[in-house]
């Protein structure tokens, strides 16, 4: 009963907090509320028993991707900002091919069948504790994808910095 | 106990508000948001199916998409600052150079 009572509070502040999120007309306030939103997910996290991607999911998105966000929002003229219309003339097609796609996969979703359960019982993580098992996996199974993914970071490092920098003249 | 159901529809129903938020909004650092947006809610599907079906490789399946979710955000907002350079305008309305 507690159980569901906590997923309900979560459930709910998180879609009224990513409503927020994509309806405000200030983006400052949209990445205030985004802050937010990243907390309630990450504390979804842990109710999942995720603990090492709760602190993945604080560090990075609220502590990295929201910084750069928060200096992007700085270009942009607030003060013009607030005075247009926050949605494009297509905004209703944006609404509706949402709506439709929310519709089709809560029916779908019916159909779900789940796989047999893996080794990986709640028992068996807390006996050798969450950042251990994961780091076993991601090290042995998964070694290959983790250098791509280092890879990745490297060249989104080097073409951050030569799209965003000012070209030389002569 | 939260049935598993519960979590896909509350992925589903963030999801959708980020299709809505990136298809409808005006500013494009807004549609960047709503990206963020979609890929947390793919995130919660993950971890909520990794824990229900005991199985640790939903959630480094997460791990590689905050990875790369990273690295999407810096290159977006690269595009972003070099768009502002050329045009000085956050509003995808106002880009219509290709529009013959």
């Amino acid at each position: 009963m507690i159980q569901q009572a906590f997923f309900g509070y979560f459930a709910f502040a998180i879609t009224v907090l990513s409503l927020l999120v994509i309806t405000r007309k200030n983006p400052i306030h949209s990445v205030a509320w985004m802050l937010l939103l990243f907390f309630h997910i990450a504390s979804l996290y842990l109710f999942l028993n995720a603990e090492f991607l709760a602190a993945v999911q604080l560090i990075v998105y609220a502590g990295g991707i929201l910084v750069l966000f928060l200096f992007a929002v700085l270009l942009v003229n607030i003060r013009e900002e607030m005075k247009i219309s926050r949605f494009i003339g297509a905004g209703a097609t944006g609404f509706t091919f949402a709506l439709a796609l929310l519709v089709v996969v809560l029916i779908s979703l019916r159909s779900f069948i789940a796989a047999p359960p893996g080794i990986y019982t709640v028992d068996l993580i807390q006996q050798e504790t969450h950042t251990v098992v994961l780091g076993k996996i991601l090290y042995t199974e998964f070694l290959y994808p983790f250098e791509v993914a280092s890879l990745i970071l490297l060249v989104a490092i080097i073409g951050a910095i030569v799209l965003a920098k000012r070209r030389l003249k002569g | 106990m939260v049935p598993l159901s519960w979590y896909m529809v509350l992925s589903m129903i963030v999801f959708s508000i980020g299709v809505f938020g990136f298809m409808s909004r005006r500013n494009i650092i807004l549609m960047f948001m709503s990206i963020e947006l979609m890929l947390n809610a793919v995130n919660i599907n993950l971890i909520a199916l990794s824990h229900y079906l005991q199985d640790m490789r939903g959630q480094i399946l997460a791990f590689f998409v905050i990875a790369v979710a990273a690295a999407e955000a810096a290159i977006g907002l690269a595009i972003v600052i070099a768009l502002f350079r050329n045009k000085a305008t956050a509003h995808v309305d106002d880009m219509k150079e290709m529009q013959g």
